[in-house]
């Protein structure tokens, strides 16, 4: 019971550092942005080439991954996303799609379509035993790393002044801009920290979500749902919302498997319907 | 465009499909399920390109159709008309129980809700293997001659020829509704949805009749998929159908029936003859072609020969 609760917090706080960069772009920029994914993808498997065939020791392996996919997302915003900011959601939707085609049928044709499998070091493998319950070391690291992301992301929005910029590019574009806040090129870095955000995730989650070149299609639904139920403007409302997800879907998985995915698309139409009004409504209405 | 051009252009665009029975008779399944995939898109299009509402879930319906009229035909009624009519009635009918949760919302919960459905659908479909076979597919679909005369044979030609007309006749059906006054609020709505309100017209009841209508027609398109081929597969609700029926639209531009339609057969065709190579080719092209669509604009092929046209001089 407490493991299984242990387990979904784990793959809960993974879930929020692969789509807190989704609800920048999504909830605060307005753009639908269903690739986000892909970079967590990208994340993934350099990951997984940097370990299994150049011996790169984990972490070292994991900070390639984030500073890849943040490069990676750097590059395409630049060239690719701002020619879209503004459009109807149709385009928005028709060329993110057509983004996800292109990375998974890319990964595909490089590393093939199977699952990828990695070796975690010797200090990350094995349970602490408490008795009461039984912990894995690797989900304890994941909690700690992620908790420590989540604060900082908090801390960096709030405290600082790039955060305050960036509330104030959010919350009104034209007077920001008016005030001399350069609010594309905030856009742009904070579209790549959250990209690198997500390629972190995907080099944690190797081990715990896996990574095929299914991955970006696979979990959409799981970011959106991330997105739409947090709110706008602070980190704790999607960080509740994928702790909530990864417990629901850790103990539906365990306790239920007959379901299946049934349980989260159920809830993520439910909570939808409950709370259209969130995030999404305050931002198209804008 | 003149009259009599348009007139000859569109003689030709039917001639070139009644044609093909006698030009292309190896390819006639292949045909067939162009058909199919034509109507699908004009399905989407009355939807996306009329009234400018944006799904990422209209497979859920062609789905739900062809299980519809598939488990009809394998429980014993394999009369095909009759299941076209049940196929397209059960759509309508999850497409109007769902309407009003997709328009409760803003515009992007709208997009999440579709696409949340779609995938709902698709698991409880392949759960729920005693009704549809699950990822075996729904085997031992048995169907009737059409009227009690015309066989289906194993060489498609009743197949691409009911297709067809069915196609034919529906189209002739989207092209008086889309200009109708119905039609006509549909556009309006596209165009500025507050002004439409302003004028009276009841946004929200357009917008569910037209979703339902729309619902209709891709259960007709998944009926005739399940009939055509007698099997169902998981395939029909995946989410890739919704996305390539976009791109489809995309390509032969949106907002009219017969991009719809020239959208899908190009897409089709290209689908058959380059899926020979790998699939991660495909699938790789199909993605830059949407990237590229997206960002060129809307208006698709059909579009562009448009402008083409006008720029001819006038005599």
């Amino acid at each position: 019971m407490l493991t299984v609760l242990i387990d979904g917090v784990a793959s809960g706080m993974l879930l929020f550092v692969l789509a807190c960069g989704l609800s920048v772009t999504l909830g605060l920029m307005n753009f639908v942005n269903l690739a986000h994914g892909a970079f967590g993808m990208a994340g993934g498997y350099l990951c997984v080439v940097l370990l299994n065939q150049h011996g790169v020791p984990f972490l070292p392996a994991v900070v390639a991954a984030a500073l890849f996919a943040a490069a990676l997302g750097f590059v395409l915003e630049r060239t690719l996303y701002a020619h879209l900011y503004g459009r109807d959601h149709l385009d928005q939707v028709l060329f993110s799609i057509g983004l996800v085609f292109v990375m998974s049928a890319v990964v595909d044709w490089l590393m093939g379509a199977r699952q990828q499998l990695i070796t975690l070091p010797a200090w990350l493998q094995g349970r602490w035993d408490f008795g009461f319950v039984t912990v894995g070391v690797y989900r304890a690291f994941l909690i700690a790393i992620c908790g420590a992301i989540v604060l900082a992301l908090h801390l960096g929005l709030v405290r600082t002044r790039f955060g305050a910029r960036l509330r104030a590019a959010v919350d009104d574009g034209v007077v920001a801009r008016g005030l001399g806040i350069p609010v594309n090129r905030i856009f742009g870095v904070t579209f790549a920290l959250g990209s690198g955000l997500a390629g972190l995730g995907g080099a944690l989650g190797v081990e715990v979500l896996g990574l095929d070149p299914t991955f970006p299609l696979k979990y959409m639904v799981y970011f959106l749902i991330v997105v739409a139920v947090g709110g706008a403007n602070t980190i704790v409302g999607p960080f509740l919302a994928a702790l909530l997800l990864g417990v629901v879907d850790v103990a539906g998985k365990y306790y239920v498997p007959q379901v299946g995915a049934f349980v989260i698309y159920t809830a993520m139409v439910v909570l939808l319907l409950l709370r259209p009004h969130g995030l999404l409504a305050k931002a198209s209405a804008r | 465009m003149s009259t009599p051009l348009r007139l000859a252009l569109q003689a030709l665009f039917w001639g070139g499909w009644a044609s093909a029975y006698v030009l292309l008779p190896e390819y006639l399944p292949l045909l067939a399920q162009i058909a199919v995939v034509a109507l699908f898109v004009l399905s989407l299009d009355l939807l996306v390109g009329y009234a400018g509402f944006v799904t990422l879930g209209h497979a859920a319906f062609f789905g739900v159709g062809a299980y519809a009229a598939g488990i009809l035909a394998q429980q014993g009624w394999g009369e095909p008309l009759s299941g076209l009519l049940f196929g397209a009635a059960v759509a309508a009918l999850v497409g109007l129980v769902t309407a009003p949760l997709v328009l409760r919302g803003g515009d992007l919960t709208g997009i999440m809700v579709t696409l949340g459905i779609a995938m709902m659908l698709y698991e409880a479909a392949n759960r729920m293997a005693w009704l549809t076979g699950g990822a075996d597919g729904l085997q031992g679909v048995e169907m009737w001659p059409i009227l009690g005369i015309w066989r289906f044979d194993l060489f498609g030609r009743t197949a691409f020829v009911y297709s067809l007309l069915v196609l034919f006749l529906l189209f002739l059906l989207a092209r008086l509704i889309v200009a109708s006054p119905f039609g006509l609020a549909l556009r309006g709505i596209k165009g500025n949805r507050r002004r439409m309100e302003a004028l009276g017209t009841p946004v929200k009841a357009r917008l569910i009749a037209v979703y339902t209508l729309s619902a209709a027609y891709a259960g007709v398109a998944g009926a005739l998929l399940a009939q055509t081929t007698q099997f169902v597969s998981l395939d029909v609700l995946d989410f890739h159908r919704s996305a390539d029926a976009l791109l489809m639209l995309v390509l032969g531009g949106m907002g009219a029936l017969y991009g719809a339609m020239i959208g899908a057969i190009l897409f089709m065709v290209a689908h058959h003859t380059l899926s020979e190579l790998t699939p991660q080719f495909w699938q790789f092209w199909i993605g830059i072609a949407l990237i590229a669509l997206a960002i060129a604009g809307k208006g698709g092929l059909l579009g562009l020969a448009r402008r083409a046209l006008a720029r001819l001089p006038r005599r």
